[in-house]
C-alpha cells in the first residue's frame, strides 16, 4: 500500500494520536526508575518501622534520606498517572466519565506528590 | 476519545471468559489490578509523612492505625501487591528487549513473578519484624 503521509508527518513520527511513543516511553522510563526507588522505599520502611517519632524526624531530615524519597514519589506518581489513565481509556466508554476521571487522575498524583514533599520539606527545615 | 457511531450491536471479538486461563494471562491481569491498588496505596505512605511532619500526636495516630491488625494486613496486602508489581513490570522490560517471549519460557517467568512476590513479602516483613526487635 502506498504510504499516504507526507515527509513531515513520517519523520515526526507522531502518528493519529499526535503524541507518537511518548505515553509508552515514559512509562518504561519511569518504570527503571521505580525499581531502585521503591527498594529504597520498602529498604526505609523496614529499617523505621515502629521507630520514635523523633528517630523518623531525624532520619528523613537527612538529605541522602528525603531525595531518594522525593524521587521516588516523583517516578512513582508519573508512572501510575500513565498506568491509571491506560485503565479508564480501556474501560469507560461514556466520553463524560471517561474526561472527568481524565482530569481527575491528573489531579490525584499531583496532590498525593504535593502532601509527601510539602511534609518532606518541613521535616527538613525543621518547622 | 471518539464516539462509537454503531447503530446497531455490532459483532464482538471473544473476550476473557471464553479463553481457558494460563498463567501468564492471569499473571497479566494480576499485574493491572495490583498496578490499580498501589495508585491508592501512595496515599498510605504520604500521610505518614504528613504525620511525622505534623506532630507526635499526629505520628502516633497514624502509627496506632496502621499497627491494629486491620493496618497490618492492610500493610501485608500492600506489600505483596507492590513486589508483585514490580516483578512483574521487570518481566515486561525483559520483553521489551524481545528475550523470553516464548510460550515454555513465559509461562515459568509468570510463576517466578508469584512465587517470587509470596517470598519476597515474607523476607520484607521477617526483617520487619526482626529490626523492631522480635515477634
Amino acid at each position: 500500500m502506498a504510504d499516504m503521509r507526507t515527509p513531515l508527518s513520517r519523520v515526526r513520527g507522531l502518528g493519529a494520536a499526535r503524541s507518537g511513543t511518548e505515553h509508552f516511553w515514559r512509562q518504561r522510563l519511569t518504570a527503571v526508575s521505580n525499581v531502585p526507588l521503591t527498594l529504597f522505599l520498602i529498604g526505609f520502611v523496614i529499617a523505621y518501622n515502629g521507630a520514635s517519632y523523633e528517630e523518623v524526624r531525624g532520619a528523613l531530615s537527612s538529605p541522602f534520606v528525603a531525595l531518594p524519597i522525593a524521587f521516588a514519589f516523583l517516578s512513582v506518581l508519573y508512572h501510575m498517572r500513565l498506568g491509571m489513565q491506560v485503565i479508564i481509556e480501556d474501560y469507560v466508554h461514556d466520553d463524560g466519565w471517561k474526561v472527568a476521571l481524565i482530569i481527575l487522575n491528573t489531579f490525584f498524583p499531583i496532590v498525593v506528590g504535593a502532601i509527601a514533599l510539602f511534609s518532606l520539606l518541613k521535616i527538613i527545615f525543621g518547622a | 476519545m471518539s464516539k462509537s457511531t454503531a447503530t446497531q450491536a455490532r459483532p464482538l471479538s471473544p473476550h476473557l471468559q471464553i479463553y481457558r486461563v494460563t498463567p501468564t494471562m492471569a499473571m497479566s491481569i494480576v499485574h493491572r489490578i495490583t498496578g490499580g491498588a498501589l495508585y491508592f496505596g501512595t496515599v498510605l505512605f504520604a500521610l505518614w509523612l504528613l504525620a511525622a511532619a505534623t506532630s507526635q500526636a499526629w505520628f502516633d495516630f497514624v502509627n496506632m492505625l496502621f499497627g491494629s491488625i486491620l493496618g497490618r494486613l492492610v500493610l501485608f496486602g500492600y506489600t505483596w501487591t507492590l513486589i508483585h508489581h514490580m516483578l512483574g513490570g521487570i518481566r515486561h522490560l525483559i520483553w521489551d528487549t524481545g528475550h523470553g517471549i516464548e510460550k515454555e519460557t513465559s509461562t515459568r517467568m509468570a510463576w517466578v513473578t508469584l512465587i517470587g512476590s509470596v517470598a519476597l513479602t515474607l523476607v520484607v516483613w521477617v526483617a520487619g519484624y526482626a529490626v523492631r526487635g522480635g515477634f
